[in-house]
């Protein structure tokens, strides 16, 4: 096992690949692991009796994620993150239309090989009790198609699972319990990356700071490991870098080091925002609310809050841009 | 330790028996009596009923059997007559069969369990088959036919789906007989299980279509919220194959409620084979019943109460307590888990940080998330499998 380094210890810089953003095929041994390009996730809905709306949920989304990283995408709740999760997957409801590119291993993420990948190479850690069976026992879960007993008994002595918890009905479990089960969901499978979906409701601090921990010690082990959560606090302690999620797409995307030097280091006017909002920051709020998904403005999607809006925020697609070391999506930010 | 948690259960197990069976006997004594009201009320007059309505006698003898039999008592004098009567074992005399009421019962409620038995067991294997299959095709030809059929099922008459079915199967294409138990004018003792078979094929498949249509559909629904569910989405995520998912979640979550739904059917089961017994002249409590109300048959309608409403409160009980026994939600909480800590490996030493206090150690034995159809008393009875150790 590898020894615990604290995770601000790691000068981690952001895997900026200008070529990957051209997204051609040159060197597939210097992509991230995991890259994500202009995905949007829309749904297709009936409201009032015939009448269809689509709802862009998630839209031109870009990100990226490598072995022994821990990325940390922070949003408000219900703005869409969890269908981020889903969309890696292809485990997003049969309603729900994708565009944009994708790509794990340098190779295009189709829906057929996510359906390869996911469960062998990619691993899910959900949010809540309702992902596992209600009437199977943890143990069985846990093993899942294609572990075996002994590998299911190892994964629970690493976390501190006793022995009978095999034996448990998800009802039975307590909120610590179940945020160790559906990690080592994930871990008994041997995979490169792991997908955390609001792992951490529910707990106390130092509850949720352990579980944190767990998915620091998976990264230094060499996997990737993608965390969403709403809890930016809790993204700070063991995260190498953080991608700020806003109405469906990413803002910002910055290393850890840039949002404890403070707003000037960061790039995006909302994480300034949001970095001064916190409370150990000044705890200033920060006017207005994000856009509805059925009803997205042109341009930047901030623009109505923006202190610094100009006439050209509102016109055309903005694009994620590298800038200083990060990635940031304003056409003003220096 | 042993001991006293086997005489606790016990305990509780006596008392749920104890709470069954009082239930049990205050249900009868209600049916009892709203059927003794509804037949004092009704324009019966059982001295017709008795001598039959061609019978001619003068007005003077038929008061005499009238007083002869209490009919001039106040009803709740007869109603206790009777009451005490049947606590005796006798439940009177038929008075259009001329036979004690406990005979026909036990004659006519063999024949009928027999036709509704086989309909249940129809009904309940091929629903649940069907619904599995459109649940887990959701949306195929399949599927769409299927539910077409069965909403119209679901909601056509047991009579005349009964008629229907003579007229198809029995006068034009003649493979099955025209209704009755038993060829008629053969002899009793020459009567095989074949004819017996032969004839019960008909009511029992037009019985059964309705349950059929409603466990398929019932079924159907559950699957296709299980493959929806949250844990479904989870098993796709960690690469289980569409029939891994159907065997390993699907079937489980699905057979539960279908199972209860099944034994809670009794009631609907019973009140099509009345009709579906009228319409085949089979000789079983549904005709009966109709025989009875029709000619005034007093006795006979009470004992027929009794028995049916015996009959559905022991298919509601028997779901009561198969839902306890196998809902690992309601059989686990019954009885609260205590882990014996002295023997269990300390969980906080083994974990990665030993520095973070582990608010996670102690199990909770939550209130079932989800509350059954037909909540079960928590009483506990139940054994754990395994016994009481979790070392």
């Amino acid at each position: 096992m590898t020894t615990h380094t604290h995770p601000h210890t790691h000068q981690h810089y952001l895997h900026i690949h200008e070529h990957d953003l051209a997204s051609t095929h040159h060197h597939p041994a210097t992509y991230p692991l995991l890259s994500i390009r202009d995905l949007s996730v829309r749904f297709t809905q009936y409201e009032r009796g015939l009448r269809q709306i689509t709802l862009e949920t998630v839209s031109s989304l870009s990100l990226s994620v490598d072995v022994g990283e821990v990325l940390a995408v922070v949003g408000a709740s219900g703005s869409g993150k969890s269908l981020l999760a889903q969309a890696i997957l292809g485990i997003l409801p049969a309603n729900a239309r994708i565009s944009g590119k994708m790509t794990f291993q340098g190779q295009e993420l189709t829906a057929q090989r996510q359906q390869q990948l996911r469960g062998r190479e990619i691993a899910f850690v959900p949010q809540s009790v309702d992902y596992l069976d209600p009437l199977m026992k943890v143990g069985r879960q846990v093993q899942g198609v294609r572990n075996s007993r002994q590998q299911q008994q190892a994964v629970f002595e690493r976390y501190g699972l006793a022995p009978f918890v095999a034996h448990l009905y998800p009802f039975q479990l307590s909120g610590g319990m179940l945020r160790r089960v559906l990690i080592a969901c994930a871990v008994i499978e041997d995979v490169s990356l792991i997908i955390a979906d609001e792992p951490t409701p529910g707990l106390s601090h130092a509850a949720a700071l352990e579980v944190m921990r767990h998915f620091r010690e998976l990264a230094d082990e060499g996997r990737a490991v993608l965390i969403i959560t709403h809890d930016i606090n809790l993204a700070f302690d063991v995260a190498d870098s953080i991608a700020v999620f806003y109405a469906g797409t990413i803002f910002e995307h910055a290393p850890m080091a840039d949002f404890i030097a403070g707003p000037d280091a960061l790039r995006h006017p909302y994480t300034k925002a949001l970095y001064r909002a916190l409370p150990k920051h000044g705890f200033k709020p920060h006017p207005g609310t994000q856009p509805y998904a059925g009803a997205l403005p042109a341009g930047c999607l901030y623009a109505k809050r923006c202190e610094w809006s100009t006439p050209e925020c509102e016109q055309g697609t903005i694009e994620m841009r590298a800038l200083r070391g990060g990635m940031v999506r304003c056409i003003h930010a220096l | 330790m042993h001991v006293s948690r086997w005489i606790s259960s016990s305990i509780s197990a006596a008392t749920y028996i104890l709470g069954t069976t009082a239930r049990l006997l205050s249900l009868l004594l209600a049916v009892s009596i709203l059927s003794f009201c509804l037949v004092s009320a009704a324009p019966f007059d059982p001295v017709t009923a008795f001598i039959g309505p061609e019978a001619v006698i003068s007005p003077e003898q038929k008061a005499a059997i009238a007083a002869h039999w209490g009919l001039y008592d106040p009803p709740p004098l007869r109603y206790v007559a009777w009451l005490n009567n049947v606590l005796h074992g006798d439940m009177g005399i038929s008075l259009i069969y001329r036979q004690p009421v406990t005979e026909i019962l036990l004659e006519r409620a063999l024949a009928s369990l027999a036709l509704m038995g086989l309909a249940w067991a129809l009904s309940g294997i091929l629903g649940f088959v069907m619904g599995v299959v459109c649940g887990v095709f959701k949306g195929s030809v399949f599927d769409k036919i299927t539910k077409t059929c069965a909403l119209a099922l679901s909601v056509a008459p047991t009579f005349w789906l009964a008629l229907l079915a003579l007229m198809v199967f029995s006068v034009f294409l003649q493979w099955f007989p025209m209704g009755m138990a038993v060829p008629a004018g053969k002899l009793a003792g020459d009567v095989t299980l074949a004819d017996r078979l032969w004839h019960l094929i008909l009511p029992a498949l037009v019985l059964s279509v309705s349950g059929v249509a409603n466990v398929t559909l019932h079924t159907r629904e559950k699957m296709v919220t299980a493959l929806a569910s949250n844990y479904a989405n989870f098993a796709r995520a960690r690469s289980e194959s569409r029939w891994q998912l159907v065997r390993r979640h699907g079937l489980r979550n699905v057979a539960l409620p279908a199972l209860t739904l099944q034994f809670a059917s009794f009631a609907e089961l019973f009140g099509g084979s009345v009709l579906a017994e009228q319409v085949f002249s089979y000789p079983g409590l549904g005709s009966a019943v109709t025989a009875a109300g029709l000619r005034g048959d007093i006795p006979l309608l009470l004992g027929i109460a009794l028995v049916s409403a015996l009959f559905v409160f022991s298919g509601n009980v028997i779901a009561n307590v198969l839902y306890g026994l196998i809902d690992p939600r309601i059989r686990e909480s019954a009885k609260p888990f205590r882990p014996k800590q002295k023997k269990l490996p300390d969980t906080s030493s083994t974990s990665p940080l030993p520095n973070t206090p582990d608010t996670s150690s102690s199990p909770v034995s939550l209130p079932s998330p989800l509350p059954p159809v037909i909540a079960l008393k928590p009483t506990g009875y139940h054994r754990r499998p395994g016994g009481c150790s979790h070392d």
